[in-house]
């Protein structure tokens, strides 16, 4: 329709340009290398042909770089759909559509895909300081769409700034009220890319040696807890994981168990009520404290008391659960997995095999004979001058036999696979269960943080009389581990470079501390935002029934209003005073108007006094005087310090006593 | 049939007004505003994020789309608000030549506190064509021209003009139409230069009596620019009262009348009007003193801008109906 659309300037150019940068460069470390690179190189060239007013190259050009581009992001990724394929791809693009762009329309375009781009950054951070960053993108992104639209080039870069800023402030309100209001549809409405949750970290379903200690060394957190009432002691806090049965002489392996919709503890004490707010780990369990005795919403629990979401935790998800910390379970005999759990692959770990059928000839096979074993065991432990490190030297094939009788070093997870294959080798029931054990409590906020950092493994032993009994082997060797945590338990280097939450000055503890309470706010109120959150909202404003219905009635009601009141303070027609040298004259020459005299547009005022005093010789005093008041407040040199006010006062009572 | 349709259509949701004197108020019931091509492609991209931002539960993705849906809304009350309440005066529309083009100025007034940006003025209705753009500071008055083509001589009206804007985001197009009272003369499109002015002699008898010569002294008048300076009474000058043309009676070569009946009858009345143009432009190149006689009209012999002017205006308005640019 339209081929007059007004050509792009270097101005605007820049605008965009700077606007894409912004947004694209955070994704800049995630991208390969060589279409970071090329994107800048495009922008680059960009600016440059702007400022020295060169074509545009061709079309084949860009269609030929557009397809290497996108071969090459191909055998990158290995394919073109997906999380990160589909960024690079984006980022392809659109620093290819800043060569296209020759036009304003071509400009809005880019704008609009620069807002997309936005978006994109939230699969992989949703963090405040990221939607600090994200929100001055859109800022720059709305000034250059601002910048587009003048006609007229405005002086410096400020201008559409200001009011990019101004007229974003102004959607505050209805932005908020939006999310408050807008009916969450529960997602997702399609399949998602198979990357969409890549490169979370958390727990694994195995373990091996070096699995833990390895996550040990990340900071990120996996939960929080907010405790109803006192928070357990430390020693008590056994978040319950994965729990692994079987061993192939390197690796443990968890097996899918029944599921369950009731709990049945033989016997429950201590109850510690408290809610989870679990960070996406993209697998279906949800944390607990030993033993969850109530199920959250859509979850069951698996026959070894391990809750599980009927989806995967693939966003930061809070649920209130109740556990009892004295417990009772698997007191029944006939459980098949008692079997399962005394399997050891044969041929490996000969020493400790034998050192086991030793302890079980020892203790004879009466009933209690199994605990009889195990505190021989710990004993064992203790005299062997086990070391509980987080660098232990890489063992072969017979780990355990390496861990126990040569190395002597290990993390948790060689201190309970070494635990469990040597109760095993007795003859006793006994398997690996991993988790979190203890957390951090943050007095700002009155919760728990528990972090990867706080990644465990400890056995349970079952015995006719007690059932599955925890046992930490760990904490035989390092009781600091339980009680104080992890760097008391290892004052290491390593642990020291973590972070600043286990920083020793308290100043840096406290704001780290202070931090993660807004960083937990943050998540609570905004990020986990749901339609169970909207319910619990109407609920509290005594809205029953739908939701959804209500909701969506709220919404368009609120809109309006919000849109009515901002209508009304943007086009409020301020009937203000103006100014009053302005008014005074004003009111002087309607007063003329009316003698028959009307001041025309195009008059001055002296030519207009003139007038009077030619056609109405009786006014011509008067008049000059107000003329010249006028003119000498209105024109004369505002530096040339007459007294304004005097003046002005002047003017105002000669036109007040005006006679006509 | 369609057009004819369309524009029924739109003259009765904006009924057509009458031209209107003094200052036209932008009112707000006479701004309306629609969503650009782009505006709707912005609903898309925004529509595309929510759902993204559904499928994945990416709560920030809610919080920018909702951000940018308010912007959205907010935009449109800028847009309107850039347009709303401007004062529109009709200003100079100078006189031209048929077969040129008519420069239609409008006197914009900014009442308000916000600077207002990018305001276009067109002929066309959707601001597609030769729109021209000014910016208007807050308190402040410019002026801004349009073209109109001038295809025949007389009175042209600019007709219905189309002010509007896309400020700030562009997502909105917010339009009035404004119909000062206000027009441009036209003059007839002047016949081509070499034809010679009518003899002196052809004007001989008519009007002699109050031709002017240069041979014997009539009085004084006031001094027109392009008087002979020899016929200025310097004397009276000297003694300051002003400057005055000697004016003397009697008949000389400089003294012409241009008259339609000089004119051979198989011309046709433009043709006529076409060949006094040309003669009054070329009389007035050669500061000759000339009258001008029209059946329905007879303009006294004098010489200057002024009679110029007038002459060419009684051509440019021989029986002519008023016409618009809506008319062509």
């Amino acid at each position: 329709m339209n081929n007059a659309a007004p050509a792009i300037s270097l101005r605007n150019t820049v605008w965009l340009t700077a606007a894409f940068v912004l947004v694209a460069a955070p994704h800049a470390a995630r991208l390969p290398p060589w279409l970071s690179v090329l994107a800048g190189a495009l922008c680059v060239w960009r600016v440059y042909l702007a400022r020295t007013r060169l074509a545009l190259p061709a079309r084949w050009l860009l269609i030929a770089i557009v397809t290497a581009s996108a071969a090459a992001i191909f055998l990158h990724y290995r394919t073109l759909f997906g999380r990160d394929a589909g960024v690079a791809l984006l980022v392809l693009m659109i620093s290819l559509k800043l060569l296209e762009t020759r036009t304003q329309r071509d400009g809005m375009v880019l704008a609009f895909i620069g807002y997309f781009l936005v978006t994109t950054h939230f699969f992989y951070a949703q963090s405040i300081p990221a939607a600090l960053y994200l929100l001055a993108c859109v800022w720059l992104i709305t000034a250059a769409m601002i910048s587009l639209q003048h006609t007229r080039e405005p002086a410096g870069y400020r201008g559409p700034l200001r009011t990019s800023a101004v007229m974003l402030a102004q959607s505050v309100p209805l932005m908020v009220v939006f999310f408050m209001l807008f009916p969450r549809v529960q997602g997702p409405l399609w399949g998602m890319p198979s990357d969409a949750f890549a490169g979370i970290s958390g727990l694994s379903d195995n373990m091996s040696p070096g699995t833990i200690n390895k996550l040990v060394l990340s900071d990120e957190v996996a939960l929080r807890a907010e405790f109803v009432g006192a928070i357990p002691l430390p020693n008590k806090l056994y978040w319950r994981g994965p729990v692994l049965m079987d061993f192939d002489g390197q690796t443990w392996t968890t097996t899918s168990r029944p599921l369950y919709n009731n709990i049945e503890l033989r016997r429950r004490e201590n109850p510690v009520r408290y809610s989870v707010t679990i960070e996406p780990h993209n697998r279906r369990w949800l944390f607990a404290l030993d033993i969850p005795s109530t199920l959250p919403p859509r979850a069951s629990i698996n026959a070894d008391y391990l809750l599980q979401s009927h989806t995967p935790v693939t966003r930061r998800m809070r649920y209130d659960v109740e556990s009892h910390l004295e417990y009772a379970i698997g007191t029944d005999r006939g459980n098949i997995m008692l079997r399962r759990s005394l399997q050891l692959p044969p041929g490996y770990n000969p020493r400790t095999l034998a050192l086991g059928r030793e302890l079980r000839s020892r203790h004879g096979d009466a009933d209690d004979s199994g605990e009889a074993i195990m505190n021989a065991v710990l004993t064992l432990f203790r005299e062997q001058k086990l070391i509980y490190t987080l660098e232990p030297p890489l063992l072969g094939r017979d780990s355990v036999d390496e861990f126990l009788f040569d190395s002597r070093q290990g993390f948790c997870e060689h201190f309970s696979s070494a635990f469990v294959v040597l109760m095993r080798a007795a003859g006793v029931p006994a398997r690996v269960v991993t988790g979190y054990l203890g957390g951090e409590y943050n007095p700002l906020g009155n919760y728990l943080i528990v972090r990867q950092s706080d990644a465990h493994a400890w056995t349970e032993v079952w015995s006719e009389k007690r059932g599955w009994v925890r046992v930490d082997p760990t904490n035989s060797v390092s009781p600091a581990r339980a009680d104080s945590g992890l760097a008391a338990a290892i004052p290491e280097s390593a642990l020291l470079q973590r972070g600043m939450m286990s920083s020793k000055n308290p100043l840096v503890r406290q704001v780290a501390l202070t931090w993660d309470s807004i960083a937990n706010q943050w998540n609570q109120t905004v990020l986990s935002y749901n339609l169970e959150s909207q319910r619990a909202l109407l609920y509290r404003a005594g809205l029953d029934g739908d939701t959804v219905r209500t909701l969506a009635v709220l919404l368009i009601g609120a809109t309006i209003i919000i849109t009515l009141v901002l209508a009304f303070a943007t086009l409020k027609y301020r009937r203000h005073a103006r100014e009053p040298v302005l008014a005074a004259y004003q009111k002087f020459c309607d007063k003329m108007a009316r003698t028959g005299m009307a001041r025309s547009e195009a008059e001055g005022p002296l030519d207009f006094a003139a007038r009077i005093a030619h056609a109405r010789p009786e006014f011509a005093t008067t008049a000059y005087e107000i003329t010249r008041l006028y003119v000498s407040l209105r024109y004369q040199d505002s530096k040339k310090n007459i007294n304004k006010n005097k003046y002005l006062k002047k003017l105002q009572h000669s036109v007040n006593t005006f006679p006509a | 049939m369609l057009a004819t349709l369309k524009s029924r259509l739109s003259d009765w949701f904006i009924p057509p007004r009458a031209p209107e004197t003094g200052v036209i108020v932008l009112v707000q019931r006479r701004v309306y505003i629609l969503p650009t091509r782009q505006g709707l492609l912005f609903a898309a991209v925004l529509l595309m994020m929510l759902l993204g931002a559904i499928n994945y539960a990416l709560s920030l993705g809610f919080v920018l789309t909702f951000l940018l849906t308010a912007l959205a809304f907010n935009a449109m009350l800028f847009t309107f608000r850039n347009l709303a309440r401007l004062n529109v005066t009709g200003g100079r529309a100078p006189a031209v030549f048929a077969g040129s083009s008519a420069q239609f100025t409008l006197n914009l007034a900014n009442p308000g506190d916000h600077p207002r940006h990018a305001i276009g003025l067109s002929l066309d209705k959707r601001g597609r064509t030769d729109a021209q753009f000014t910016d208007v500071p807050a308190k402040a008055a410019v002026q801004i021209s349009v073209a109109v083509p001038a295809v025949r001589r007389g009175k042209l009206y600019p007709g219905r003009l189309t002010l509007f804007t896309r400020f700030p985001l562009g997502l909105y197009y917010a339009w009035s139409y404004v119909q000062p009272a206000m027009f441009c003369i036209v003059y007839p499109r002047p016949a081509p230069p070499g034809l010679p002015l009518p003899s002196a002699e052809a004007a001989q008898g008519i009007g002699a009596s109050h031709g002017q010569g240069q041979e014997d002294f009539a009085g004084l008048r006031p001094y027109h620019p392009g008087d002979p300076p020899r016929h200025i009474a310097w004397k009276a000058a000297a003694r300051g009262q002003g400057l005055y043309t000697k004016q003397f009676t009697g008949q000389a070569a400089s003294e012409i009348w241009l008259a339609w009946d000089q004119l051979p009858p198989r011309m046709d009345t433009e043709e006529k009007l076409s060949r006094l143009t040309r003669w009054v432009l070329d009389a007035d190149a050669q500061r000759l003193h000339y009258g001008l006689r029209l059946p329905d009209a007879t303009l006294p012999m004098a010489g200057g801008d002024a009679q110029r002017e007038r002459c060419l205006e009684a051509l440019a308005l021989h029986d002519v109906a008023d016409f618009s640019r809506d008319d062509e």
